[in-house]
């Protein structure tokens, strides 16, 4: 790793630390006598067992997904704060399809799923990258609205034809329209029952690894990136930016939906719900996003560290804390990490400084010996 | 006794030392001219008198009492004022409310403005400003602007005052006014300093003059007993050589040709017409030169030629070709370099390698990329070959973040780029802007050299002397309007001037 690599890693480090100790600090405000065990669950959950590091893997899905689009607008320039919205139509698009075309057979089917999920999202990336390329739209406003109309216009899709009457939620899948497990069953496992954890997490990862290479070694993520860090010098080299905002948000968008169908094809048996409530998949993508730098292989990290956070804290409850006050630890931890850029630029500076008197002391050194070599 | 002692100052910024050793001394009631190259250290030593750096070694004296400035509210209650090169105003706030802004008084939290108009109106009358208080700032002129800008300080009863090259945006007329109110000001005892690079100006209302040369003092002298040579000299560090040395121009065929391009301003500026009926030609092997005073239509110009802006109407040919409706990247490939006038905001991706911005026009040719793949290996050769040829030096060759570059480095690449893709015009809009005396010598030479080998090259310059030097032909642009077009041989200093601030012009017919 190089000295900028060693440096990324290290302030990503530190922000969850300092994170965890103010998460500390309210627990103990909140029950001091549990709150050194619960604290302890947090840290020492998600590895206590080959199930939960399974159960890490399965929570951390959907959010590196979401993490990796949110990033991929970000290096391009744009802010996708609609990653929730494209989230919940693609997968809604995913579960229509597993419940709706069994004529299809199994593989073909959930392969179906994922790319009508990704194209679902696509499309709803789409909207606010028009608007933002052709009417000079901004893009947060736009993925807002859009974060709103896909939440309800998902209700009402379901109700009038996903809806399982019995259970208020969205018709189950059968479960050959989930994702196979590939076997990771009999690894990720304790001595009763097995991770849910499947094959969406080797997907992910392809995908993850996919993004990288157009990024790093593409015509096309040159010119994305080039649009990202200076607009005008990329109208300058003839680029055209209206299109690549347009692309770069319905890559986005494209991630952001697959998240939804392996979120939901997950063998967990969920279902989707008629609530009035933005999925929480897409924001937390943000943080993930931050968290990892913006990086494709740093999200790989990130979204697992928040994803072990989440599991580790929901079982706090076991300790008496009240689910509001889980949510304010976790949520504390994660609000730390949009701190990340802020603490990389103090310890560069830190550094810079460190390093400035080392050579002025060796400077000094050399001047009171009297000889220099 | 001094009213401002700088002594001994030094102030080093990563690679440069920006200020080294310099002390100056401002005497009350004097005008001090700070005279030096771009580059040299005037602004840096004015940002530590105004409290915007902090000084790694020597000390600020005022009236002989050493003063400790941190800030500029530290600089305001010492009485110094700045007027900034690029003016700090608050566009949609009345004059009067960005005079008072920061100073304003109140009453249980209710803005009082009664006396505070009353004392802007007092100050702009006993200084002749016409200047109406209550227009906002975007519907003024830049001359008026910067009259806000000396209302500010005369309303804060600053007594020093800097003037960081006040004349770079001033048509004539507004240049003589506010020469003539900074010696009002002097008479009333005010102590004024003021940084420019244009000799003229110190001639004109200096008493004294301290010359900075590449961070270093060179002397102060008294203006009236100093010719202009003796300064110049003083300021670039050799004789002055006042012409290049040039073969005479083979002219070839017409490579540009424009014609009647018009291009109409936006309402929410200031509305006036950018481009009116321009037309002329650049043939090969000629230097076209497009003179004038900074905002007179060159950007526009040069936006419309490369395409950056769509025109209204008129036509450009390349080579007998129209590209009036052509997209930037045809333009391009039709063979148009562009060396632009901003290289932060159109010419480089600062937060791209050095070899990446090296191939920023070139990326999608089969030269770089195959099947959308960039060919990394070879991007690298690329680069080097580039370094090597143009003498482009940065910290690790072609890995080098761009942004970590100095100036004349990173506009070495642009040129790089451009002049290496074999262009059949170049278009270099202030090529020298911000470089120091050995880069401009280097690019003026591979202009010529562009020129030499059958190139047509057009130059946009705000500088006379290097319009006068470079160029075969000059055009002289007023108002988005040619005025002028002169052989430098013909003509002088004074002329062009007089031109330059529509004093004079002629009929200008395409060539």
């Amino acid at each position: 790793m190089n000295r900028s690599g060693v440096l990324n890693f290290l302030s990503s480090i530190l922000v969850v630390i300092v994170g965890l100790l103010i998460g500390f600090i309210i627990l103990l405000i909140s029950d001091s006598g549990q709150a050194l065990p619960a604290f302890a669950t947090i840290l020492t959950f998600g590895a206590s067992s080959m199930r939960n590091a399974g159960d890490v893997l399965l929570f951390a899905t959907p959010i590196i997904l979401t993490g990796l689009s949110v990033a991929f607008a970000f290096r391009t320039g744009l802010f996708n704060i609609g990653a929730s919205g494209q989230f919940t139509f693609g997968g809604f698009v995913a579960i229509f399809i597993g419940v709706e075309f069994l004529f299809l057979p199994p593989p073909i089917r959930i392969l179906a799923s994922i790319i009508a999920a990704a194209l679902a999202g696509a499309l709803w990336g789409a909207i606010p990258g028009l608007l933002k390329a052709y009417r000079n739209v901004h893009e947060v406003i736009s993925c807002i609205m859009t974060n709103y109309i896909g939440m309800f216009f998902v209700n009402f899709l379901i109700i009038n034809h996903l809806f399982d009457q019995g259970r208020g939620t969205s018709t189950r899948m059968p479960s050959d329209s989930n994702l196979p497990t590939m076997g990771l069953e009999h690894i990720f496992r304790d001595n009763i029952r097995a991770s849910h954890v499947n094959s969406g997490i080797i997907i992910t990862i392809l995908i993850v690894i996919l993004v990288y290479i157009i990024l790093e070694k593409t015509t096309f993520g040159y010119e994305l990136k080039a649009c990202g860090f200076n607009k005008e010098a990329a109208k300058y080299a003839g680029i055209n930016e209206n299109r690549n905002i347009i692309f770069s948000m319905m890559i986005s968008g494209a991630l952001a939906g697959t998240a939804g169908a392996l979120n939901f094809m997950n063998g967990t048996g969920l279902s989707m719900s008629i609530v009035d409530a933005l999925a929480m998949e897409g924001f937390t993508g943000i943080s993930v996003a931050f968290l990892g730098l913006n990086h494709p292989i740093g999200i790989i990290f990130s979204g697992i560290l928040v994803s072990y956070l989440y599991l580790g804290g929901a079982r706090m409850q076991l300790f008496g804390f009240s689910i509001e006050i889980v949510e304010i630890v976790i949520s504390i931890i994660i609000y730390f990490c949009a701190f990340v850029f802020l603490v990389k630029s103090f310890l560069g500076n830190a550094i810079k400084n460190f390093g400035k008197k080392d050579e002025k002391s060796k400077k000094q050194d050399v001047s009171k010996g009297g000889t220099a070599v | 006794m001094y009213i401002i002692e700088m002594r001994n100052i030094t102030k080093e910024f990563p690679g440069i030392i920006a200020n080294d050793n310099i002390t100056l001394q401002l005497k009350k009631g004097e005008i001090h001219a700070l005279l030096g190259e771009n580059g040299a250290g005037k602004s840096t030593l004015m940002s530590v008198l105004f409290g915007l750096y902090k000084q790694e070694k020597g000390s600020i004296y005022k009236n002989d009492e050493e003063v400790n400035i941190t800030g500029p509210g530290d600089a305001n209650s010492l009485g110094i004022g700045m007027v900034h090169q690029h003016f700090k105003l608050v566009h949609n706030f009345t004059v009067l409310e960005n005079i008072v802004l920061g100073v304003e008084t109140t009453q249980k939290g209710v803005l009082q403005m009664k006396d505070a108009r009353e004392k802007v109106l007092a100050l702009s009358k006993r200084y002749g400003f016409d200047i109406n208080i209550d227009k906002e700032i975007r519907h003024i002129s830049v001359g008026m602007q910067q009259r806000v800008e000396i209302l500010k300080m005369l309303y804060r009863d600053n007594e020093i005052l800097i003037f960081d090259e006040p004349t770079a945006v001033l048509t004539p007329q507004e240049i003589e006014a506010l020469m003539k109110t900074m010696k009002d000001m002097a008479a009333e005892g005010k102590s004024i300093l003021f940084i420019t690079h244009k000799l003229d100006e110190i001639k004109q209302v200096a008493d004294r003059c301290s010359v900075l040369r590449k961070g270093k003092m060179i002397g102060t002298v008294d203006v009236a007993s100093t010719s202009k040579e003796e300064l110049s000299e003083m300021m670039v560090g050799r004789k002055v050589a006042l012409s290049l040395d040039k073969e005479e121009a083979k002219i070839g065929e017409t490579i540009l040709e424009v014609k009647n391009l018009n291009q109409k301003g936006k309402a929410d500026e200031s509305g006036k017409d950018k481009l009116k009926n321009i037309s002329f030609n650049v043939k090969a092997g000629e230097i076209l030169c497009i003179a004038g005073i900074e905002g007179n239509g060159q950007t526009d110009l040069v936006y419309a030629l490369t395409g950056l802006e769509e025109i209204d109407s008129g036509e450009i040919f390349m080579e007998g070709k129209d590209i009036s409706k052509a997209k930037i990247r045809e333009r391009t490939e039709s063979g148009i370099a562009h060396i632009p006038e901003d290289r932060h905001k159109h010419g480089l991706v600062l937060d791209y390698s050095l070899a990446y911005n090296t191939i920023l026009q070139t990326y999608y040719t089969d030269t770089f990329q195959k099947g959308g793949f960039l060919k990394k290996q070879t991007i690298l050769e690329y680069a080097k070959k580039l370094i090597n040829r143009f003498d482009i030096r940065s910290g690790q060759g072609e890995e080098t973040m761009t942004r970590s570059m100095s100036g004349g480095n990173q506009q070495k690449i642009i040129l790089a780029r451009e002049i290496d893709r074999d262009p059949k015009l170049l278009i270099a809009v202030q090529p020298t802007r911000g470089l120091d005396v050995g880069a401009i010598e280097y690019i003026h030479k591979q202009l010529l050299a562009q020129r030499d080998s059958g190139k047509a090259v057009l130059l946009i310059s705000l500088e006379l002397e290097e319009v006068m030097n470079v160029s075969d032909r000059i055009l002289v642009m007023y108002e988005g309007e040619i005025v002028a077009d002169v052989d430098p041989k013909q003509v002088t200093f004074q002329e062009l001037g007089l031109y330059m601030s529509g004093a004079k012009r002629d009929e200008v017919k395409a060539v």
